[in-house]
């Protein structure tokens, strides 16, 4: 059981508010995603719940028990980070087995529950070796057998993959994901990156400045971003967000519309300008269109196959169903 | 960085290595040589290489004159006494320092070590008197506090560059896997800090038992160690570099076997952090 409570939790370094007020809940088995911009206070807010920093002020509650001034050992979670942090003097084996051995289980009861993460996490070959001798990615894999032979009411991610390269980082974000759907336990995962987010989470938080901009599931957030920042955060390439004459059509102060809700044609449609770079990724094109008296750049995402170079002139009409609009303060418009 | 090396280049590196090696290890030699000549041999000009009579009587007259056991044992009180108690002092305080930094850490580091710039005998004044008001003058335990607080800098610097380089989320991630203050010291942080601790000991041992300013100036006969042994073998006429030298080869004899077993330990201790 993992069911984490934050109730009004706030943290200050000094005279500096990382953290104001903040109330989340993550149910238990949830993959709840921290997501934000760096020193948006994600990760404080994980080293929190973890208990490696103290809450200036507020509550966290873990299943229902008052935690927040139980220290990181007795919390019953576990934690993988960005540096992996396993131990150099000891082997994979011994790594593994450490939680296992603090918490005083026998000889034989260690080693079973070690081969069984080993054979779960393709281990078993490497257990006799020392976490130097292993690449990036087996780390990674002996980090995450460290946290999940000891059955933690909740496992805590802090940029676990940010450390690995591109091909490597989408296999993990598989294992993970493919772990969370077995083991069924609760984890909290912080990255930066969103697309991790969107395709990891049944919730994600996203956080600016140690405020909640918006909590939700990814396609809630996909859908309907709360806010400008929600809008311009979440999605990629980033959604297009027009202000002035043309947000006034809609009665709005500013209008988004995500590059895949653009529909692009060589002679005709609402918007037009010219191509000054276009991004061909095989099966769709990113074409950044300059000139189109909308303000910034405009990109818009069409297929593979359409032909449209550097200087081109190009026509886009957005999809009406599906143009956000915001107001004044940047906040939806419903 | 693998540059191709002919043979040539080779031949000429060892051969110029070797020459310098040996150039920093001719005082030594020479010391030990002339131990083995007689008195009238070690002056001779030109100087006589390695066909002369050999002899022990040197070691026999410097034994008989002197107690060699009660030099090496004050020496080893106070190198052995004066690392013991420095580290008792450094590791708490280059933990602290390396772990839970305060605003005002690197400050009191710096000032640690500009007590370094200090010519010693600048407060050798004060510090004879206080040794006179306390009645410390001619003892080992005297010395061998002069000596750990002479030392003390250079422990902690060393020692907080070690722990530096362990990283804090190791230490964090034996906390969430359940280890208490307790564990996290036995398990994982001193097996990961031992090789630092030890090239700390080893080279303030050798520092204190070469330290001669201090306990020439602050012993006369019963803390004397091994550098007051060699010094009371110098006088002012007569033959002595014979007998001076045979002094020397056994003061330094000690030292220099224990630097050649641990001269790995060493290097890595003195460069450390140099190249990661």
């Amino acid at each position: 059981m993992g069911r984490i409570v934050l109730e009004q939790v706030t943290k200050s370094f000094g005279d500096v508010t990382v953290i104001p007020p903040l109330d989340l809940t993550i149910e238990d088995g949830e993959f709840a995603v921290f997501v934000g911009p760096s020193g948006c206070g994600k990760s404080t807010l994980l080293r929190l719940i973890a208990g490696l920093e103290d809450v200036t002020s507020g509550v966290i509650r873990i299943d229902g028990h008052d935690a927040t001034a139980i220290s990181p050992a007795k919390r019953g979670l576990a934690m993988v980070f960005q540096s992996y942090a396993l131990y150099p003097h000891m082997s994979v084996r011994k790594n593994i087995a450490f939680p296992l051995r603090m918490a005083g289980l026998d000889r034989a009861e260690q080693d079973r529950r070690v081969e069984q993460a080993a054979a779960v996490l393709n281990l078993t070959d490497y257990l006799d070796r020392r976490p130097g001798q292993l690449s990036g990615g087996q780390r990674q894999r002996v980090a995450i057998g460290r946290a999940i032979v000891r059955e933690p009411a909740a496992f805590l991610f802090d940029e676990p993959l940010s450390n690995l390269d591109a091909a490597l980082r989408v296999g993990m974000r598989l294992e993970i994901s493919e772990l969370h759907k077995r083991l069924e336990t609760t984890m909290i995962y912080v990255t930066h990156d969103q697309v991790e987010a969107m395709t990891m989470a049944d919730k994600i938080v996203v956080l600016r400045a140690g405020f909640i901009e918006q909590v939700g599931s990814p396609l809630d957030l996909y859908r309907a971003p709360r806010n400008l920042f929600v809008a311009g955060f979440i999605g990629s390439p980033k959604m297009n967000l027009i202000s002035g004459a043309e947000a006034a059509k809609h009665n709005a102060h500013t209008i988004g519309i995500r590059p895949e809700h653009i529909s692009v044609h060589p002679t005709e449609g609402a918007w037009s300008g010219v191509v000054a770079v276009s991004e061909h990724l095989g099966s769709d094109t990113f074409f950044h269109v300059h000139d189109t008296g909308l303000g910034d750049t405009i990109t818009v995402r069409a297929d593979g196959e359409v032909g449209l170079r550097h200087g081109d002139r190009i026509y886009m009409t957005p999809r009406a169903d599906v143009i956000h609009r915001f107001d004044e303060q940047g906040l939806r418009i419903a | 960085m693998a540059r191709a090396v002919t043979t040539q280049r080779k031949i000429i590196n060892t051969t110029v290595a070797w020459m310098v090696g040996l150039l920093i290890f001719f005082p030594i030699l020479w010391t030990i040589l002339t131990s083995f000549k007689t008195e009238a041999t070690a002056i001779a000009d030109p100087p006589v290489w390695f066909f002369f009579d050999w002899t022990l009587d040197n070691y026999r007259v410097v034994q008989a004159r002197s107690d060699y056991s009660r030099f090496l044992w004050n020496s080893i009180i106070i190198a052995g006494g004066s690392t013991f108690l420095g580290m008792l002092i450094a590791i708490p305080a280059a933990w602290s320092m390396a772990f839970v930094p305060s605003k005002r850490t690197k400050d009191i580091l710096l000032w640690m070590l500009s007590t370094k710039m200090l010519p010693a005998v600048g407060v050798l004044y004060p510090i004879y008197l206080i040794f006179i008001k306390f009645g410390l003058l001619d003892t080992r335990i005297g010395l061998t506090i002069v000596l750990m607080f002479i030392n003390l800098p250079i422990m902690v610097w060393m020692l907080y560059t070690y722990f530096k380089e362990i990283p804090g989320e190791i230490l964090e991630a034996s906390r969430m896997d359940g280890a208490g203050l307790r564990e996290e010291i036995l398990y994982v942080l001193t097996p990961m800090a031992i090789p630092g601790i030890a090239s700390t000991v080893l080279l303030n041992v050798i520092l204190a038992w070469n330290e001669a300013f201090w306990t020439l100036n602050l012993t006369a006969a019963k803390a004397a160690p091994l550098t007051a042994f060699i010094a009371s073998y110098s006088s002012p006429e007569g033959l002595f570099y014979a007998k001076l030298s045979a002094a020397s080869t056994m003061a330094i004899a000690p030292i220099l076997i224990l630097g050649w077993f641990s001269q790995k330990q060493l290097v890595r201790g003195l460069t450390f952090g140099a190249v990661k």
